[in-house]
């Protein structure tokens, strides 16, 4: 594998340590997304996944090590900023603003500055028929929604911010069979128009099919990097690390 | 404690007690009862200590115990004649008791801001009432009385003088210091400390957290009260100023500054407090509190460990 | 039928009536001061004991305003600005350098500015209370009583300026901010509202619905600098009982309240009336901790 060539790299964590409290989670932590690139990241429950995701996004502080945005340094940025310029963030429980309704939630990544009108209209119209559920919705509190439209309307939030990049934190996790179809074309959707995607899962097949690349993590670093055409489902390394 | 921790604690212990016993024959009369009366505003900051540094309690209440054994005291003192000690510290006690089991109650039932604001209004209950039943309290102006003698009936009778009753004073007081350390300290006092390190885990691991937290609120009212017993003796009055809420919030504000958690820092806290208002009160008449008020937020953003914990650091250097 | 129309006729219905308008207009000067604080509270989890301050200033800035232009609604206007802006200032200063810590914290930060301020109050305008003149005097017949005009404005205006905010709130951007950041201050960084800035500009607004209360209050009594205290403790128990961070259930309760403490003032002085506040805080908390205007939670 190749190592991260800066021109086209997107995101870069360069040996990331982090705690929570006293508990050291993630030991050195380092990673790359490519632009347009959607690479996977596997690995049990527990061993710093989710962590990874909220320290690129800000949210949680690194004691030690650099992220990287685009080539500059963004290391304890305050995540509003980061979202401003290109990152965007789908946490693990979607965490959709249950108050506010559908079309209020989209507004909240809409209404940024130097956004025109008619552009916010097409983005709207364009989530709108990719998810045709959320426009069926758009005046209900995002809490009235099922699991699965909450965690469309908490992907269509994150596109409202047109980013670069979009950290997926287990998209389809309590989805349905047909629900987790649609997630994976949303995903390859993305894809085709040039976001890059760093998407954590616990579903081998879909990760596999969906990225091109693949890290697995377990007790807090990256054990294992390769192509994800190089990894077969029934691998013995996933058997390895993730003992499936 | 470490071996030589210990012996250098009890060797600062006894030269402090030492120098406040030695005080009265340096100092002036002026700064003798001010040594007095930060000996009395340091037993309530401890007592607030309890709750707040030692079992994770905001409490504005203290005004309300304080207040009630400076009443309390003033019943016995104006009902008996001659005015005796000891009747005067009982009543005291017992009337801070009667607040603190009302308190102690609610304490119970409800968590952090919630009881903050709810003692707050208790202590403001109790003022609106002292100050509005004028016929028992006095209302506005308070109740006056004379001194009691120290006194044991049938052995000997002796009026305080400004000295004797600072030495009175402070027996009680390190005598209130010494039992309260050994509490904190005790297994009762460790399990305070876990209530406000977790309450739920505390409990999880099967302690009766509400017995815990009733016991602290009277133990915290009952030294609170006492403070009360001996500010009104020094004082000879008592007034409803003293049971307004602000009362609470010095005592809070001794804490802060002091450092919770540590019985010694409250003390330290008070004599600070004090010492900057006598300063400023130079400087600036009635008005100390802006400056004094102005140190006091600072030192919360920049000191949050109080004026011991920003001695130890700098010792350890 | 005898004894029922017995204490009919015995009850002062004309001191009812009046009571009836006075804790409507207290009610509605208390909401507006109560909705800053539950808002302040709701989304920064901050108790702001220096909201009542907050009040006292803004009476005072509407004394010096009067006094050098006579205008009663520059008053209004100038006090509600310029208040925000110091308590904009505050925040930032004083309450940002302290998010994330333990919140006896702010608890405290907020009780030294309370200090201050009073202080500050009392240095510069000295112990002696000012008076407001009300910009609409003159009184309109209710039956064979006469009312005074200006406190049906007071009431008119506080709703307005309350009702004002909820539109602000429901529709416009900022609203959707300020609400986004109320429910889960994470999500709104992450999706680029600025969080640390809506933080601040609704300590602004609270203090300046603080500071437009006090104008409004101040023609009614005179203006000293320890008004705020018995306002900030009614607030409190008005937060508590309409439930924390519900603005609907602040503005019920501070009505509630308000007539409650009219009613009894019928019967007993009025600083005892005060008492009545008190026990209906007791027994909320007693009975429905979460607030007594709040839908039983499930």
């Amino acid at each position: 594998m190749t190592g991260a060539d800066a021109s086209s790299t997107l995101v870069e964590v360069e040996d990331i340590h982090t705690y929570y409290g006293k508990s050291h989670v993630l030991h050195g932590v380092s990673l790359w997304v490519g632009r347009g690139e959607v690479v996977g990241l596997l690995g049990r429950n527990g061993v710093g996944k989710s962590t990874t995701l909220k320290t690129i996004m800000g949210l949680v502080r690194p004691s030690r090590g650099r992220v990287r945005f685009e080539g500059g340094p963004i290391t304890g940025m305050p995540a509003h900023r980061l979202a401003r310029i290109g990152i965007a963030y789908v946490p693990e429980d979607r965490r959709i603003f249950r108050l506010l309704t559908v079309m209020e939630n989209l507004r909240t990544g809409l209404d940024r500055r130097g956004v025109s009108e008619a552009r916010k209209h097409e983005l709207t119209d364009k989530v709108f028929a990719y998810f045709p559920v959320l426009a069926e919705r758009r005046g209900q509190p995002g809490g009235t929604l099922s699991g699965g439209e909450q965690q469309m309307l908490a992907i269509a939030r994150a596109m409202m911010l047109e980013p670069k990049i979009i950290l997926l934190d287990e998209p389809t996790e309590g989805l349905m069979p047909r629900m987790v179809s649609q997630i994976r074309d949303i995903i390859e959707v993305l894809h085709r128009e040039g976001v890059a995607i760093l998407l954590v899962e616990q579903n081998v097949p879909l990760t596999l099919q969906a990225s091109q690349r693949i890290y697995i993590m377990e007790k807090g670093s990256v054990r294992h990097h390769c192509a994800a055409s190089e990894l077969r489902v029934d691998d013995t390394v996933i058997h390895q690390y993730l003992g499936v | 404690m470490s071996k030589r921790s210990s012996y250098i604690y009890w060797t600062g212990f006894c030269v402090i007690v030492a120098l406040l016993i030695v005080e009265p024959f340096i100092l002036p009369e002026f700064w003798r009862r001010f040594v007095t009366e930060i000996l009395i505003w340091g037993l309530l900051a401890m007592s607030s200590d309890i709750l707040i540094g030692y079992t994770g309690m905001v409490s504005f209440g203290h005004s309300a115990f304080f207040g009630l054994g400076m009443y309390g005291a003033a019943a016995a003192l104006l009902s008996v004649a001659p005015p005796n000690l000891w009747l005067a510290i009982l009543y005291g006690l017992i009337g801070a008791a009667a607040v603190a089991l009302f308190v102690a109650y609610f304490s119970t039932r409800l968590r952090d801001i919630y009881f903050a604001i709810t003692t707050l209004i208790f202590s403001q209950i109790f003022y609106v009432i002292i100050f509005t039943w004028t016929e028992v309290t006095g209302g506005e102006n308070g109740l006056t009385f004379s001194r009691p003698a120290l006194a044991i009936p049938g052995l000997f009778s002796l009026p305080f003088t400004t000295s004797t009753l600072h030495w009175f004073v402070l027996a009680v007081v390190t005598a209130s210091y010494l039992i309260l350390r050994r509490i904190t300290q005790s297994p009762f006092g460790m399990v305070l400390q876990s209530i406000r390190e977790n309450e739920a885990r505390t409990r999880a691991i099967g302690y009766a957290v509400e017995r815990y937290k009733i016991v602290a609120v009277m133990l915290s009212g009952l030294f609170a009260g006492l403070a009360g017993v001996l500010y009104a003796i020094q004082n000879r009055f008592a007034a409803p100023d003293f049971v307004y809420f602000l009362v609470s919030g010095e005592a809070v504000i001794f804490n802060v500054m002091g450092g919770i958690g540590t019985l010694v820092g409250p003390i330290v806290g008070a004599a600070f407090y004090l010492l900057l208002r006598e300063g400023f009160s130079r400087f600036f008449t009635e008005f100390y509190l802006i400056p004094v008020g102005i140190i006091f937020i600072a030192m919360i953003i920049f000191m949050p460990q109080g004026l011991l914990g920003f001695m130890r650091r700098w010792l350890n250097q | 039928m005898e004894p029922i129309s017995a204490i009919l006729h015995a009850l002062p219905w004309d001191q009812i009536l009046i009571q009836t308008l006075n804790g409507i207009v207290t009610g509605m000067i208390l909401a507006l001061v109560a909705s800053g604080l539950t808002l302040i509270f709701g989304i920064m989890d901050v108790v702001n004991f220096a909201h009542g301050e907050l009040f006292m200033l803004g009476a005072y800035i509407g004394v010096v305003v009067m006094a050098t232009s006579g205008s009663f609604w520059l008053a209004l206007v100038l006090s509600t600005l310029v208040v925000a802006i110091i308590g904009a200032a505050l925040q930032i200063t004083t309450l940002r350098p302290l998010l994330g810590r333990d919140p006896l914290t702010t608890i405290l930060a907020t009780f030294g500015i309370s200090l201050v301020l009073q202080n500050y109050a009392l240095w510069q305008f000295g112990p002696v209370a000012r008076k407001i003149q009300e910009p609409i005097t003159g009184r309109f017949s209710l039956f064979y009583l006469e009312y005074p005009w200006y406190r049906i404005v007071i009431a008119v205006l506080s709703g307005a300026i309350i009702g004002g905010f909820w539109l602000f709130l429901k529709y416009g951007t900022y609203g959707i901010w300020i609400r986004a950041t109320t429910q889960d201050r994470v999500m709104a960084q992450a999706m680029g509202i600025p969080v640390p800035w809506v933080h601040t500009a609704v300590f602004a607004i609270g203090a300046g619905m603080a500071a437009a209360s006090g104008v409004l209050f101040g023609p009614l009594v005179g203006v000293n600098h320890a008004m705020g205290i018995d306002w900030v403790l009614r607030a409190f128990i008005v937060v508590v009982v309409g439930g924390m961070g519900n603005l609907g259930g602040s503005i019920a309760a501070s009505i509630f309240i308000s007539l409650l403490e009219a009613y009894a003032s019928i019967w007993v002085d009025p600083a005892q009336a005060v008492i009545v506040s008190f026990v209906v805080l007791i027994l909320t908390l007693l009975f429905r901790p979460t607030g007594l205007f709040v839908p039983t939670p499930k």
